[in-house]
């Protein structure tokens, strides 16, 4: 430590003009700057996720709102927020053993415990390492389904996008999509998070009669499969493509679905 | 004192950032729609110009010319870094409103330039006067075009409706006034206006068309 402030003395008192000094007070200063900017964002980080989870339950509520007949449907259930349930994604089963208010689905992808890392082949979205586990939100009535909502993410353009799924009971129909969180271009990939384009996506089919899936964001969108995507954020739009196609897929919520399409989870 | 005095007072009006040196034209023209986000981003840039004037001052006689704007810019970046930080911890619905321009304060060239201008000359007390100055003379501007396009273009003052105060009730906010135009004519009338008032802050042309004589 004593050598230490003596080499930091050494190169203060050093000419300005030499190169040492340059290189030295330039690794000292980004040092200092890197030093606080990381401090901050671990002090800040616990304050900043309450605003972000309040935004994703109000997401969740606005999109709920926007389906038809929903709310309707709630009330006379007497029920004013969707059941959860967790699911174990490689056997597609519920798993009753974790306690959905308590699982935290970001915490458990970076857990070794209870995630697992994807092979790069399979992975479009560019996960890199997925949660063996995932919550799945349903509105059921007299054991009938009519509604099941899907959290996916996956990388778009710069940053990770967060979105709910909402399906049909025929769990082939898009009901709604959200986009819950991301950081996309703002005026450009950010229009994802807009109603307007949102409000493209109910009514279109996930898959195929075979079960391929076949949803997608594309240009001059045609057909049941495709959305049409937003100009100047094409990459955005292959990001959400490659979320859903990945998340709907096997490593994904596809064997869940397929078990739910037989007649139960 | 006096002059420390003076240097936190010229920079409101005789040599304004904004309106004088226009500086800073990017964040004030998209950050004022409201007064609310306009005085957000005052803040943020107020705080952020004071402690960025302040360090390098401080630190002034050790850094190289060689690398002095990469020392400058990672002292304001890692600032920028944090207040933003701030805002999304504790205001977050402001910091959504703002999206990226708290982050491009570090572009913002009035921050750069009092660090170069006057920081990397003078010790931090001066520094640190200078600064405080030149961030409350855009904030000052901004809130005149943050009150005027609020005002005119939502009929509110800080999301209070101006009409029953006033006793306007007929009155229908201009649409445009919320449109990123507006705020080039605001500007552009306040520094005519400021002109006009102090004829000293009108540049000299740097040439005049002659010789169309011949050509008639």
């Amino acid at each position: 430590m004593a050598d230490n402030s003596v080499s930091w003395w050494r190169l203060f008192a050093m000419q300005n003009d030499d190169p040492r000094k340059a290189l030295g007070m330039t690794v000292l200063v980004a040092f200092v700057a890197a030093l606080g900017v990381s401090t901050a964002a671990t002090v800040l980080k616990p304050y900043q996720q309450v605003h972000v989870e309040r935004e994703r339950q109000a997401r969740l509520d606005a999109m709920l709102n926007t389906l038809p007949g929903l709310r309707d449907l709630m009330v006379e259930a007497g029920i004013d927020a969707l059941e959860t349930r967790i699911v174990d994604l490689q056997s597609g089963q519920y798993d009753p053993t974790i306690d959905p208010a308590a699982f935290d689905p970001v915490a458990a992808a970076k857990d070794p415990a209870t995630s697992r890392d994807l092979p790069p082949d399979a992975d479009p979205a560019g996960l890199k390492r997925i949660a063996t586990h995932a919550p799945v939100y349903l509105l059921e009535r007299d054991g009938r389904l009519h509604l099941i909502v899907l959290p996916v993410s996956g990388i778009g353009y710069q940053s990770l996008i967060r979105a709910y799924l909402a399906l049909e009971p025929d769990l082939t129909t898009v009901a709604a999509l959200t986009i819950v969180e991301h950081a996309e271009t703002p005026g450009i990939g950010a229009r994802i998070a807009e109603p307007d384009w949102q409000a493209l996506w109910p009514g279109h089919r996930i898959a195929d009669e075979d079960g391929r899936i076949m949803i997608r964001v594309a240009r001059g969108a045609e057909g049941p499969y495709e959305v049409d995507g937003i100009s100047g954020a094409t990459r955005t739009g292959n990001g959400i493509t490659a979320m859903l196609t990945f998340w709907l897929g096997d490593h994904g919520f596809g064997p869940f679905l397929d078990r739910l399409r037989d007649g139960g989870a | 004192m006096t002059r420390l005095l003076d240097r936190l007072t010229r920079p409101l009006i005789d040599e304004n950032p904004v309106t004088l040196q226009i500086l800073g034209i990017c964040s004030a023209l998209a950050v004022t729609t409201t007064l609310a986000t306009a005085l957000t981003m005052s803040l943020a840039l107020t705080v952020v110009i004071c402690l960025s004037a302040t360090l390098i001052s401080l630190i002034r006689n050790h850094i190289p010319q060689s690398v002095r704007l990469i020392i400058q810019i990672t002292i304001i970046s890692a600032l920028v870094i944090v207040m933003d930080g701030l805002l999304r911890a504790f205001a977050y619905e402001m910091s959504q409103r703002l999206s990226v321009f708290v982050g491009l304060i570090v572009t913002n060239c009035l921050v750069m330039g009092r660090a170069e201008a006057f920081a990397m000359r003078h010790p931090p007390g001066a520094s640190f006067a200078d600064a405080l100055g030149n961030g409350l003379g855009y904030s000052l501007i901004l809130i005149v075009v943050g009150t005027l396009r609020e005002g005119l273009g939502l009929g509110t003052i800080l999301a209070v409706p101006l009409a029953p105060m006033l006793g306007l009730e007929g009155f229908t906010p201009i649409a445009l006034m919320q449109r990123a135009p507006a705020a080039f004519f605001i500007l552009g009338l306040l520094i005519w206006a400021l002109r006009a008032w102090r004829p000293t802050q009108v540049e000299t042309p740097e040439f005049r068309v002659t010789g169309h004589e011949e050509d008639a």
